[in-house]
């Protein structure tokens, strides 16, 4: 009797495939190394993504990022939709942070159709952009100490909070993960007062959670033990890598675009840009908890500030939005990094060239000159510092 | 000290264990599906068509302009025009959907139909639990299924349903005012008409209401 599936893998040449554990020779060494596929089917991944690595021992002497599992032809899609269509698939890209993915998106087209955002709208959309900003750093922290072997606790305090800022999403925009609330020319709905309030209620709620998170992990000498001095990244290799974001950050490079280009109004707010000093595991983890309590204060100061008004360019189309010919990028901090999104328009309803640059595919470009050198163990680690999600990465 | 740094990490854990039995913020979960969170009034998930009164296929406010299909993202709605019409909230008579299909497997509920419906007559829903064993069959909605009364959309969106209701009354005011002057021109024009000695003199009078009531 024969089996199916072995009849089928051989057809297939998946019975020969390179990487299903057998030993490799390193013409170079003269030693054995094992190559090893770590995922795509593996939650240390935090999706599908798929590391081929070359182990010497436990030690990682070579590794190949391997994406496009999750590749779903989002910028072809968006030359094919018009401008509106494209602005719910952007929800999915980064599905952790989908309002900032709306404000990038919506950042690009407005300077492209040259639109004026009013000013309650700018105020909502950073108070959105903030409160995203919290929930993503909160969440990254909790997967990066799950990754480190903590399963459970510090991840559900995150999703804790996370829940009572999805529960505003929600409110606002009716949906808590695709929101879908940014257009052109500003937001979709307006806050009702009861909205702010609800606000303002877990934005004072938010610094004992950062007390806390702080109290529980910070000193913790196995998590010091297992993430200082792992993965370093200088920040020579960070700036000719195009890495931005917290990992940048961390590397002790003062690059925010909330500072350098100053878009929307965050001129108006008083925060500082936390640095890092070793580029390393821990100083990623630190840069977070620190950017989360700056959000914390922007947010104060959003709140406080926030003016009565339309949120709608009244001149705004929603239906036959044709932007003039030319071209735009538009990009924000988003809480990962750098999100742009660059557009050329030819005058009619869709976009010529609708690209994306996602700052997680970016960043994950170096992840083998963090890894190397480290045991495999570690990897899961970087990795989960890098703070990735794959719906940005394959798009 | 070693091991310090745990032991502070553990105080906050037992801090959490101890107090998720006082307070309710941190214990947020509940048993689901026994134990259910009030639904929050924005939520949105799925479209439905939204009728007046009692009939469905009377009432229903779509007529069938296709708006909502060219522009759906992912393109899940299928509308087919009916061959006659029937009147519409104001009394005029209107295309309605033959048709009108929303493949809810494809939706990805994101509003945009409800957004560029000129006619407040698409809305979303908040169902959920909508499993079915049927993947093709079940999930395809049809209008029968998806025509759902303006009461249900006033009992899960009570101040959207009201603004849109005060914006339709407005607009059928408008309607009607609009329909009442220009029969009160009509008549008046009627009036003056076997007095052909002036015409002049009459029409300014007649035409003046129409312009004010509008």
């Amino acid at each position: 009797m024969t089996n199916p599936a072995t009849e089928y893998a051989a057809g297939q040449g998946i019975g020969d495939a390179r990487l299903d554990g057998r030993m490799v020779v390193d013409p170079d060494s003269g030693t054995d190394l094992l190559e090893v596929a770590m995922g795509p089917h593996h939650p240390s991944t935090h999706g599908v993504f798929r590391m081929d690595v070359a182990l010497d021992g436990e030690r990682i002497t070579r590794l190949k990022p391997v994406f496009g599992y999750l590749h779903r032809n989002h910028e072809k899609l968006g030359e094919g939709h018009t401008y509106l269509a494209s602005m719910p698939y952007t929800d999915r890209l980064d599905y952790i942070c989908s309002l900032t993915n709306n404000w990038a998106y919506a950042l690009a087209v407005e300077k492209l159709a040259g639109q004026e955002v009013p000013e309650r709208a700018e105020y909502l959309r950073v108070i959105v952009g903030e409160l995203t900003r919290v929930q993503n750093h909160a969440l990254s922290v909790g997967f990066l100490i799950q990754d480190m072997g903590a399963s459970g606790t510090p991840l559900m305090y995150a999703f804790r909070e996370r829940e009572k800022i999805l529960d505003l999403f929600e409110a606002l925009t009716g949906s808590r993960m695709m929101c879908n609330y940014m257009r052109f020319g500003g937001c979709r709905v307006d806050a009702t007062s009861e909205w702010l309030d609800a606000v303002r209620k877990v934005v004072t709620g938010l610094p004992q959670f950062a007390d806390e998170f702080e109290q529980l992990l910070c000193t913790n000498e196995i998590l010091m033990a297992r993430t200082q001095g792992v993965g370093v990244l200088r920040p020579e290799l960070a700036v000719s890598a195009g890495v931005t974001g917290p990992a940048l950050r961390a590397a002790g490079v003062n690059y925010d675009i909330r500072k350098v280009d100053r878009y929307s109004i965050y001129d108006r707010f008083k925060f500082k840009v936390p640095l890092g000093e070793h580029g390393d595991v821990y100083d990623r983890f630190m840069i977070r908890l620190l950017e989360l309590r700056e959000s914390i204060k922007i947010l104060e100061q959003a709140l406080k500030e926030i003016p009565d008004g339309p949120v709608m360019d009244p001149k705004a189309k929603i239906r036959n939005f044709r932007p003039k010919v030319g071209e735009a990028y538009g990009r924000i901090e988003a809480p990962k990094g750098e999100l742009g999104f660059y557009l050329i328009s030819d005058g009619g309803p869709n976009p010529y060239r609708y690209r994306v640059r996602p700052p997680s595919f970016v960043n994950l470009t170096i992840l083998e000159d963090m890894c190397l050198g480290h045991n495999v163990a570690d990897v899961v680690l970087i990795l989960g510092s890098v703070d990735i999600v794959l719906g940005e990465v394959d798009r | 000290m070693l091991g310090e740094g745990i032991l502070k990490g553990l105080a906050e854990t037992a801090k959490n264990f101890a107090g998720s039995y006082v307070s309710k913020d941190r214990l947020t979960t509940v048993q689901y599906p026994e134990e259910r969170i009030a639904p929050i009034e924005a939520t949105r998930d799925f479209p439905f068509l939204v009728y007046d009164g009692e009939d469905w296929q009377a009432g229903l406010r779509c007529v069938a302009c296709q708006i909502c299909e060219k522009e759906c993202p992912p393109k899940c709605i299928y509308i087919e025009k009916s061959k006659d019409k029937k009147p519409d909230y104001v009394g005029k008579p209107q295309i309605y959907p033959a048709r009108f299909d929303i493949d809810i497997s494809v939706c990805m509920s994101c509003q945009i139909c409800v957004e560029v419906c000129p006619f407040e007559a698409i809305k979303m829903d908040t169902v959920f639990e909508l499993a079915t064993e049927d993947r093709f069959g079940g999930l395809l909605l049809d209008r029968s299924k998806l025509a759902k009364s303006n009461e249900y959309y006033h009992t899960i969106h009570p101040t959207e349903a009201a603004e849109v209701d005060a914006r339709l009354a407005e607009e059928k005011a408008k309607v009607e005012a609009k329909a009442r002057a220009a029969a009160e021109a009509a008549a008046a024009k009627a009036a003056a008409a076997p007095a052909a000695g002036a015409p002049a003199k009459t029409e300014p009078p007649a035409v003046k209401p129409a312009g004010g009531a509008e």
